[in-house]
């Protein structure tokens, strides 16, 4: 098992150098930089010597390959760069934001979870009745309506009906959970809702299916009480392929956020990724995409190791 | 009430006061979108304690069905009982509620289903899995439950108990499994246990193993026994009494012995006649039932056995009654008695000897094959280990022959197959097909040798494209190739070939989900023919067919080579189905050739002791023959081939191994005229 993770860990190297070196080279085929809108930007007139002296400071104008080796050097040591906009340390800039998201996500995923499972074993199990449609259309409105949307009504609705609005600034949830909590509870719920509609699809058809399955007769032919047919034989089968679904939307989550993060006016990963493109921060760029790259990576790791936990059949040697 | 209120009344008469198990006039239905499908009629039967009674019939006569309604485990949703009883120990089991009635199961009424591979739920452990209805119906405590779980590992043979508990069905062999299944329906110990083809997916050593296993524990516990299959040389080893089914209807019921040996309905007579015999020398060809059992969405009025009867008269149209014949022995036949003394209706015509020409040059020469598969591989190390699917093999196949090729499962033969169509590329040896190497073969070469030889699939539904027409299937070698000029002549000669094969030309505008199994194996083998091959390779083409259904496969076969001289290898698990197509057979255990013989040779006297055991695990329709035998089946499980045994590899499960065998590898040595054998004992 050990051996198996330290293999996956070192199988993350060659997959990681793979990115740096797509992303380093695909930003550089877009035309322009960051010098141009920093300083052309808004119809800014300057000089072409102007424009060189500051290409040159970001190390710019030298070889792509030496730019190249540049980042790769600092990567290996862990030495992000600095932000060609802000001229702060790159990781400064993320780990801000982070946090952030990352808190968001986790909310979301537990709201998902707690919603979707109970409610796709239910579709699955009551299919083709009244319970079934009313569960299907809730589901299907959760695919169809986009997550800011609903969060530009829930803070509507908030202000409607309690004349309140969640606080703008970030605090910290070890600073004040309340605080916290009232301004980042509202965007996971509305990520939430999406997220749980994708997972209780997935639970109710993946139930579906293993309740046809050879086993599930034969424990009922054991006269195993119904429920726990459902509990004990079925469910554990039927949870791995949403385990594969929540891995996957939690890893969105970390970055994908980016119109939601502005409806609800959160400083996230989502935005800074924006901002950045935006900009043409090459550095912040091409370390967002590694942490992404990272967070991927990682998630699918742990849903793989989730298998192997919850699936017998599955072991790493 | 149903008219056939009279049968279940004498039935009744019969029993009454020992019978555990009386179904009485049961009907089972089935909405679909295309109708009422009428899957079980008016059913009467009954089971007396401590008996075993075999149900048999092909797919689709209700079979199962009719024993999940004893489960009541059909599809709430879709299945409807609208007449019936089932009388469990004089409650009837279809007015019972829920609640009582999933007391019932696992406690007095067990069921082993037919696919072990997936009737264990792969998360749980072996020990869950058998505890669980020891918890739920016997209320013990953990520790109770473990000590009768290890009891009852014991008890299936199942070595090493304490173990096996903490282990998961993966890690089990599917008789293993099979075994495990059994434990988990004596846990309780029930009254009756169904056993829904419970051997069909397994090998026949390890079928007979199970079998035993069954009818021993049955006979020491005094539990009854339902088995259902289709297999009638199971129905002669073990039942004591037997029901034949037929689109949804009991046709024949009595004593075993009884109705085998003067079976009084035709179609039981049709089924013991269409299979071919692994205890009697070839006779001529298969007698075989025509057609096609009917749609049970609108069956025929009166007889449903009718249209495909050769005693047929006009009062079969009429409503058929199961009436009594003899004593204890029913049947659904107005002309039962004419059955009892007449001839035969079933014609069994005689065949003349094909012209295998043994003295000239062969045509397939194989010489020291072998195949071995590299398994376990990954990026960054983690060990490699190799399978040797074929080792060493070497055989010929002479023009115009059939040499049948048999085996269990993962003993190489369909690798020797794949190997022949150059599906895959030998590890070493040489292919030597009409004085061409295949390995050499390249290209135009190739496309030259490939039409030459053919190959026939064994399951029909997956080895034809399921968006292609059935004229398609068959034109596109023929297009592929340029063996027609046009597509008119392409349509033509469609045409021929389903004619040939003994289907309609209009077919040829049909999907193959339009078809019936049998139809299918028939596109098949036209697909096969279309490329005028001489030799074709034949990967178990009748083991997915219902037993009427292969006999009419098989003689198309047979007349096939007659007609067009064709050369087969014949691959399959069925020993009599290879004693009645085969000329010669050879005999494959875990990689390596065991035994080669002209087909009366081997069945006669089988000299290696393999053959030896499969032929005495492999039951025949004779339940004169089966229980004057003594129960010898052979013992153990085909060892890993990831780490055969050193020396002969067949050293682990035979009786006759000594050291030496466990040491020297038997090289396949002709110790009679034309009859080789791998064993160092054979003299």
């Amino acid at each position: 098992m050990l051996r198996y993770l330290g293999r996956r860990l070192l199988l993350m190297i060659p997959t990681l150098v793979g990115v740096a070196i797509l992303t380093f080279f695909m930003l550089r085929v877009v035309p322009g930089d960051i010098v141009e809108v920093k300083l052309r930007g808004d119809g800014g007139n300057v000089t072409a010597d102007v424009i060189a002296a500051e290409r040159a400071r970001l190390g710019l104008d030298q070889p792509l390959i030496h730019q190249f080796g540049d980042w790769m050097l600092g990567l290996v040591t862990f030495d992000f760069g600095v932000s060609m906009w802000t001229g702060r340390p790159v990781v400064e800039e993320i780990a801000l934001r982070l946090e952030l998201s990352f808190q968001v996500a986790v909310m979301a995923t537990i709201v998902a979870v707690l919603i979707a499972i109970p409610l796709g074993t239910i579709s699955a199990l009551f299919r083709n009745t009244w319970i079934d449609y009313v569960v299907r259309i809730f589901t299907i409105a959760g695919l169809a309506v986009p997550s800011f949307w609903l969060g530009m009504l829930v803070i509507l609705g908030l202000l409607a009906w309690f004349n309140w609005l969640p606080p703008i600034t970030y605090t910290p949830i070890y600073v004040d959970p309340i605080a916290n909590l009232s301004q980042l509870i509202w965007p996971a719920l509305a990520v939430g809702y999406r997220y749980a509609a994708v997972v209780a699809r997935m639970v109710r058809s993946s139930l579906l299916e293993v309740m046809k399955e050879d086993y599930i007769r034969t424990a009922r032919a054991k006269g195993v009480f119904e429920r726990l047919v459902v509990m004990r034989h079925a469910m554990g089968n039927a949870l791995l392929p949403a385990i594969t679904v929540i891995g996957l939307e939690f890893a969105f989550l970390i970055g994908g956020l980016v119109v939601t993060e502005q409806v609800f006016n959160l400083n996230g990963i989502g935005r800074l990724f924006v901002q950045a493109v935006a900009r043409n921060d090459f550095m912040l760029i091409q370390t967002l995409v590694m942490l992404l790259a990272v967070v991927f990576i990682t998630v699918n790791l742990i849903v793989d190791l989730t298998y192997a936990a919850l699936d017998p059949r599955i072991r790493y040697k | 009430m149903a008219p056939e209120a009279g049968a279940g009344q004498a039935l009744d008469r019969a029993d009454h006061s020992t019978a555990l198990l009386r179904v009485e006039d049961l009907s089972v239905q089935f909405a679909t979108s295309r109708g009422t499908v009428r899957a079980v009629e008016r059913l009467s039967y009954h089971v007396n304690r401590g008996e075993i009674l075999a149900i048999v019939g092909e797919s689709g006569c209700g079979k199962s069905v009719s024993s999940l309604a004893i489960m009541r485990l059909l599809p709430k949703q879709t299945a409807r009982i609208p007449n019936g009883r089932i009388l469990f120990d004089g409650v009837d089991l279809l007015t019972l509620g829920d609640e009582p009635m999933r007391a019932l199961r696992g406690r007095q009424i067990a069921m082993i289903f037919q696919e072990p591979m997936t009737s264990l739920n792969p998360v749980l452990s072996i020990g869950e899995q058998i505890m669980e209805p020891l918890f739920i119906h016997l209320a013990m405590t953990p520790a109770e439950a473990r000590a009768r779980a290890v009891e009852l590992l014991g008890l299936v043979g199942i070595t090493d108990p304490e173990r096996r508990l903490e282990q998961y069905p993966h890690q089990f062999s599917g008789g293993m499994r099979q075994r495990v299944m059994i434990a988990i329906g004596l846990a309780c110990k029930p009254k009756l246990i169904i056993a829904d083809e419970p051997t069909t997916a397994l090998d026949v050593t390890i079928q007979a193993q199970i079998l035993e296993l069954m009818q021993d524990l049955c006979r020491r516990l005094d539990i009854a026994l339902v088995v259902i299959t289709h297999n009638l040389g199971i129905v002669a080893r073990y039942a004591d009494r037997v029901q034949v089914m037929y689109a949804g209807e009991a046709v024949e019921q009595g004593v075993a012995e009884a109705v085998f040996a003067d079976p009084r309905h035709p179609y039981t007579e049709g089924l013991l006649r269409s299979i071919p015999r692994l205890d009697r020398p070839k006779a001529g060809r298969l007698a075989t039932i025509e057609g096609l059992p009917p749609n049970l969405l609108s069956p025929p009025a009166g007889c449903r056995f009718a249209a495909r009867c050769p005693y047929k008269v006009d009062a079969c149209g009429q409503e058929q009654a199961l009436l009594p014949v003899a004593a204890d022995h029913w049947s659904r036949c107005g002309r039962s008695a004419d059955l009892h003394q007449g001839p035969s209706g079933w014609l069994t015509p005689a065949i003349s000897e094909k012209p295998v020409r043994a003295d000239a040059k062969p045509m397939v020469a194989v010489t020291n094959l072998a195949k071995h598969f590299e398994v376990g591989g990954r990026l960054l190390g983690g060990g490699v280990a190799v399978v040797k699917a074929v080792d060493g093999v070497s055989f010929t196949v002479q023009p115009g022959e059939t040499l049948g090729l048999v085996g269990e499962s993962g003993c190489g033969k369909s690798t020797v197959g794949r190997l022949l169509l150059k599906l895959e590329t030998p590890t070493t040896g040489q292919i030597d097909f009409e004085g061409v190497d295949l390995a050499g073969v390249e290209d135009q070469a190739l496309r030259d040798v490939r039409r030459r030889i053919q190959v026939i699939f064994q399951d029909p539904f997956a080895s034809l494209n399921p968006r292609m027409t059935c004229g398609q299937i068959i034109a596109e070698p023929l297009l592929v190739y340029r063996l027609v000029a046009s597509r008119q002549a392409a349509r033509a000669r469609v045409a021929e070939l389903l004619g040939q094969v003994g289907l309609f030309d209009y077919m040829a505008e049909r999907y193959p989900h339009e078809l019936s199994g049998g139809q299918r194996q028939r596109v098949g083998i036209a697909r096969a023919l279309a490329m005028e091959p001489r030799f074709i390779v034949c990967d178990e083409p009748v083991s997915a067919l219902d037993v009427s259904i292969q006999g009419q496969i098989i003689n198309l076969l047979e007349d096939l080579q007659h007609r067009l001289g064709l050369t087969y290898l014949f691959i399959a698990h069925d020993l009599a189905v290879v004693r009645h197509i085969a000329d010669r057979v050879a005999v494959m255990y875990l990689g390596r050739m065991m035994e080669l013989a002209p087909r009366d040779d081997l069945y006669a006297e089988p000299l290696h002791p393999y053959t030896q055991a499969l032929l005495d695990a492999a039951p025949v329709p004779d339940p004169v023959v089966e229980k004057a035998r003594a129960a010898r089946a052979l013992g153990g499980e085909l060892p890993s081939p990831l780490r055969p045994p050193p020396g002969c590899v067949f050293s682990t499960r035979c009786a006759r191994a000594t050291d030496a065998c466990r040491q020297i590898v038997p090289t396949l040595e002709e110790k009679r005229p034309g009859h080789w054998v791998a064993c160092i004992h054979v003299t």
